[in-house]
């Protein structure tokens, strides 16, 4: 009585709702990244630089947009994470579409022929974290105004700088925290502080780690969470800025 | 070989894959033999994953004052003084050796808060102190689990989802066992060296039961049918909390544990009404009021002092569940009940909602999930439900021999161990402690029997038509119908509270079952059929549901779950004597014999060690006035 | 009282279909419910496993209108009851009659499981949060509702080299164990197929006692198998100090 064509089940509900929901806005969001990735433009204004372009690398012999450059980092630890396989395992290929929904795929192998680089997913997690000192940096960058102002093409003007904050400022700071939510609710980081033990008690050391491991099963329940809200956040602290750079909307200057 | 029937040869036979049919396998495994372990679910289905609360063991990792003797002392007490003491003297004194001994094979214990790392134990109704070691509300499952997977990696044969239906003998010797598949309806033959019955309950009996479709007295019925003797039938448990509503769910299993952790009755007047219901045994025990038993559990349960450390005394909730059950009945009959026919039990005015999501995870769910009642913000409504049988096959207290040769029983379909009235957590060490013994004593009489006996095929050919004949007999009535009746009929004659005519009358009305059952009719084939296995269940039952009525029709007394209305009090002849039921030519033979006493000297020093109380003592004895 | 229509497969492996019945129901009652009343009094024959009624042995595991799930645990009153309610066996194993399905795979994989092995000079004391971890996966009931869900099983048919996410918890239970000496981690990562896990969660969704299956059990055994077998830094390093 098995049938187990694409879409096949005895399911009443409107399974197809979350496959489809998330196909749409992982086409919107990698269709947006790669116009952003590749125009080279827009990426800055005053004291804000987009989170696609950080770190910012310009090396002379390179000819094309410098986000090439620094997206590889986010979009592998994205690809890598196991919540986003989950995502894209069943919205893309569709293996499966939804829970007890039949599979177009005849022949399977999971990750343990060709999907095995997955397992790599932790080296991202390396460069995700160190990219995190990048956007702090970048966060600090934006409270720094300077005092001459900033000059009609998004330029900041010569002279002493001081502290302020703008709209984007604070945009950009909680991209920085919904960035750290996530990437700090790793599986891969749990496992890296503490899962990876097998007795908690034994020693001050692994009780340390046991504390820590707690708080990152915490964030970790929320994962999901926050690898949206990260990923739509993102997108619009880019958007702002190149809003603002283009000239269509301007920032306000809080304090 | 006999060819018609597939057969199986192994030394030692386990009928029942519970806790203690897998514990008395386990053991006759390790001693070398070759051993087959049947049971009528899948394996890790059994009843046993329900029992909640935990296992009862002077383990004393909690509190230090706990000792063996105590332990026997309240099972005693509990049990009435029914109990043969010499059982419970056993238990007491192996259960702690049962529970770590689990541990070693991998099960999960909750741990005790105090840094030391040990199994922590909790409080249950009747015990002193707290003795249950536990898993949050699944001790039974974790259990279940544990022995499964020992006994499965230690090479015993698993026959799941097969029926035995008689067992056979060669003149008073069991030799092997007749039964069928329930998957293919196919017979099948066990001879077997000896054979341990581990069937558990009776539950299916009454019409509001906490136990599953397995429980229909297997065990009772094929020892009974193959001569040997029952003792104590007249003693069925009705668990105080059982869910009443919805319908679908009534009889459901309230934990214990509830109470345990603070939970109180209130009546629909508001009442905790508990501190009527003191019985003078545990008068010096429990807390006489509402104030004095609320002390104790801010001190004890909230603030989670040692209880030595405080003066006050229990509350009346944590009474042995014989004595609780009245209670509610008692209330529920005189018209205090709620809008389904229940009582309140209020946890969530007592603990905060985390609280209660932790310590009774699955008891939250069940509510939500059955009922649609968050149990974290109103009261459950329960009502008494049939639990447990503490009367069953006769046995030797030391090797649970029945009094056919080897032929054993252990865990709940065997008799002696609960006396009148089982202790909460008691039922989970039993069957560790005579599970083992039983498949030990297994063992060695299946050491000195050389060979496997032949067995006449034309006795099979005779059993095989016999479960044929529900799909010979023309249609006419279904299983499910009779067995609906015989469930009406016995809560009626002999429920909770008995009394002469009414078993006089309950015999008749199962004379006239019996008779219905032999035109039973039965559709379609014997490949997994429920209709089929129902017909031939309903034998069981009702030589079940008989020999409870003739026990309970003997005993003209009052003694733990056993209430007669017509006879209130305790009886000092009947304290001295058990009720043995055993089958003979024409029908059910009802006799009584003398019931073993504690010996004097060991009585005396329990008496100077303030454990036990001759004036309760003298009580139970019937010695004097108790009520 | 009110009636409903149920949808139940009848029949065996080799031939069946889906049967229609009229029944009337009660308030508060759940799918084990009425499939007992069509045995009482319509189909006394109807082959289905159920024993606690309680959501706490995991027998009465079936597919009620294409989900897997406890039939005891299901009420009606959550289906939509104007519409007809299919009852199917669980798809991922041979069926055996009606809604009993064969599930003796799942006892042949345990069995290939290594066994709690206390290590030898094993002190028998740790603390609550040692075992926090285990405890939630020893909550299983094995009612094989992830199994049946796995699309690795279910339309892969990878039974023979794949051990499904029942098992995946167990040996998590038991590779977590504090005292635990026994090395699983090879077995999980070929015989157990451990990679054939896309992680997507449907064990998690389906799991009545709501265990964090893929979160808790399956991505850190994942990350176990990647330390010993593939993360070339922690290889080096264990070379270096000999650790195990």
């Amino acid at each position: 009585m098995s049938n187990n064509s694409l879409g096949a089940t005895a399911r009443r509900d409107l399974w197809w709702l979350e496959p489809a929901g998330t196909f749409a806005v992982l086409v919107l969001f990698i269709a947006y990244a790669a116009w952003v990735g590749l125009s080279g433009t827009h990426y800055e204004w005053g004291p804000y630089l987009s989170p696609f372009y950080s770190p910012l690398f310009k090396p002379t012999w390179w000819p094309f947009s410098p986000a090439i450059l620094v997206l590889i980092v986010p979009l592998g630890f994205r690809t890598t994470c196991y919540f986003y396989r989950r995502v894209y395992y069943r919205a893309f290929f569709m293996d499966p579409p939804a829970c007890a929904v039949g599979e177009a795929r005849k022949h399977y192998e999971g990750e343990t022929k060709l999907l095995v680089f997955q397992n790599f997913h932790r080296f991202f997690v390396y460069l995700a974290v160190v990219f995190l000192v990048f956007f702090v940096i970048d966060d600090i960058h934006a409270m720094m105004w300077p005092i001459n102002g900033i000059l009609p093409n998004g330029q900041m003007a010569p002279g002493p700088k001081t502290f302020g904050i703008g709209l984007g400022t604070i945009i950009m700071v909680l991209d920085l925290i919904f960035l750290s939510f996530y990437t700090f609710g790793c599986h891969f980081l749990r496992h890296l502080v503490g899962g990876s033990l097998d007795c908690f008690s034994c020693s001050k050391t692994k009780e340390t780690r046991h504390g820590i491991w707690k708080i990152i099963s915490k964030l970790n329940e929320h994962h999901m969470a926050w690898g949206w809200i990260s990923l739509g956040w993102v997108t619009f602290t880019d958007l702002y800025i190149r809003l603002c750079s283009m000239g269509i909307i301007h920032d306000v200057r809080i304090f | 070989m006999d060819a018609k029937y597939t057969t199986h040869e192994f030394d030692v036979l386990v009928i029942g894959a519970g806790g203690a049919g897998l514990r008395a396998a386990i053991e006759a495994s390790a001693n070398g033999l070759k051993v087959a372990l049947v049971c009528k679910s899948l394996l890790g289905k059994a009843h046993t994953v329900m029992a909640e609360g935990g296992i009862a063991a002077a383990l004393g990792t909690v509190d230090s004052r706990d000792t063996w003797q105590q332990h026997f002392a309240d099972t005693m007490i509990g049990g009435n003084l029914a109990n043969h003491w010499q059982m419970a003297q056993i238990h007491a004194l192996e259960a702690p050796d049962r529970v770590r001994e689990l541990e070693k094979w991998g099960a999960v214990f909750d741990r005790t808060t105090d840094g030391k790392g040990n199994i922590n134990v909790r409080h249950f109704g009747g015990h002193t102190y707290k003795r249950l070691a536990h898993v949050g509300d699944r001790t039974g499952l974790e259990l279940l689990r544990t022995l499964q997977d020992r006994g499965v990696h230690q090479g015993i044969e698993v026959f799941m989802e097969c029926t035995v239906y008689s067992l056979l003998k060669k003149e008073n010797r069991v030799v092997g066992a007749f039964g069928y598949f329930r998957e293919t309806g196919s017979p099948v033959l066990f001879k077997a060296k000896s054979i341990v019955l581990a069937t558990g309950g009776i539950g299916k009996l009454y019409r509001v039961s906490s136990n599953s479709w397995e429980c229909t007295g297997d065990g009772f019925a094929l020892g009974y049918l193959a001569g040997a003797e029952l003792a104590d039938m007249e003693y069925v448990q009705f668990h105080p909390t059982g869910m009443v509503w919805p319908p679908s769910v009534r009889g459901l299993l309230i934990t214990e544990g509830v109470r345990g952790e603070g939970g109180v009755f209130r009546n629909n007047l508001g009442k905790r009404f508990m501190f009527d219901y003191i019985p003078p045994k545990y008068k010096d025990k429990y807390a006489s009021t509402e104030e004095e038993a609320n002390t104790w559990f801010q001190k004890v349960i909230v603030e989670g002092r040692k209880e030595e450390t405080v003066k006050e005394r229990k509350p009346p909730e944590l009474m042995s569940r014989d004595v609780v059950a009245r209670a509610l009945w008692t209330e529920i009959e005189q018209g205090r009940g709620f809008e389904h026919g229940g009582i309140h039990l209020d946890i969530a005015t007592r603990r905060s909602a985390e609280d209660i999501k932790k310590k009774l995870p699955s008891m939250y769910h069940q509510f939500k999930q059955l009922a649609d009642v968050d149990i974290t913000k109103v009261p459950m409504e329960v009502g008494p439900t049939c639990h447990y049988m503490m009367g069953g096959i006769k046995v030797d207290p030391e090797t649970q021999g029945s009094t056919i040769d080897g032929l054993f029983a252990a865990g709940e379909c065997s008799a002696g161990m609960h006396g009148s009235n089982r202790l909460g957590g008691n039922s989970l060490s039993d069957l560790l402690v005579f599970g083992r013994r039983a498949g030990l004593s297994a063992a060695e009489y299946s050491k000195k029997i050389k060979t496997f006996e032949q067995i006449d095929e034309s006795e099979l050919d005779q059993l095989n038509h016999e479960m044929n004949r529900p799909f010979e007999n023309p249609k006419g009535e279904n299983a499910y119908a009779i067995l609906s009746d015989l469930q009406q009929v016995m809560e009626k004659g002999a429920g909770m509270y008995r009394e002469e005519k009414g078993m006089m009358n309950c015999l008749k009305e199962l004379d006239q079952i019996k008779k219905r059952l032999e035109k039973v009719s039965t559709e379609g084939n014997r490949m997994f059929n429920p209709g089929w296995h129902t017909a031939l269940d309903l034998r069981n039952l009702l030589i079940v549901g008989e020999a409870i009525t003739r026990a309970a029709l003997i005993r003209r007394e009052s003694r733990g779950a056993h209430t007669r209305i017509d006879f209130l009090n305790y009886s000092e002849s009947f304290s001295k004597t058990r009720v043995i039921v055993k089958k003979s030519a024409q029908e059910m033979q009802v006799s009584s014999e003398n019931l073993s006493q504690i010996p004097k000297d060991f009585e005396a020093e329990l008496i100077a060690k303030n454990i036990l109380n001759e004036v309760v003592l003298n009580q139970l004895r019937g010695k004097i006035a108790a009520h | 009282m009110r009636s409903i229509r149920l949808k139940i497969f009848r029949g065996t492996s080799n031939s069946g279909e889906f049967k229609e019945y009229t029944l009337e129901v009660e308030e508060g009652m759940v799918v084990l419910d009425a499939i007992h009343r069509l045995q009482a009094t319509q189909s006394p024959d109807l082959a289905c496993r159920w024993n606690c009624k309680a959501g706490k042995c995991g027998s009465c595991s079936a597919e009620i209108n294409g989900k897997p799930r406890l039939m005891c645990m299901t009420r009606l009153n959550d289906l939509p009851v104007n519409k007809t309610i299919t009852i199917a066996p669980l798809q991922t194993f041979p069926i055996m009659k009606d809604l009993a399905t064969d599930v003796s795979w799942n006892y042949q994989v345990n069995k290939k499981i290594t066994p709690f092995t206390p290590k030898s000079n094993a002190e028998w004391h740790w603390e609550q949060k040692d075992i926090d971890r285990i405890q939630e996966f020893r909550k299983c009931i094995e009612c094989f509702l992830c199994q049946d869900v796995c699309h690795v099983l279910r339309v892969h048919q990878k039974h023979s080299v794949y051990a499904g996410p029942r098992f995946f918890v167990r040996m998590a239970a038991l590779e977590m164990h504090p005292i635990d000496s026994a090395d699983r981690l090879p077995f999980l990562k070929t015989d157990a197929g451990l990679g054939y896990c896309n992680i997507t969660k449907c064990c998690t969704q389906v799991c009545p006692e709501s265990i964090a299956i893929t979160d808790n059990a399956i991505i850190p055994l994942k990350e176990r198998v990647v330390d010993r077998f593939y993360d070339p830094i922690f290889i080096l390093f264990r070379k270096l100090f000999k650790k195990k």
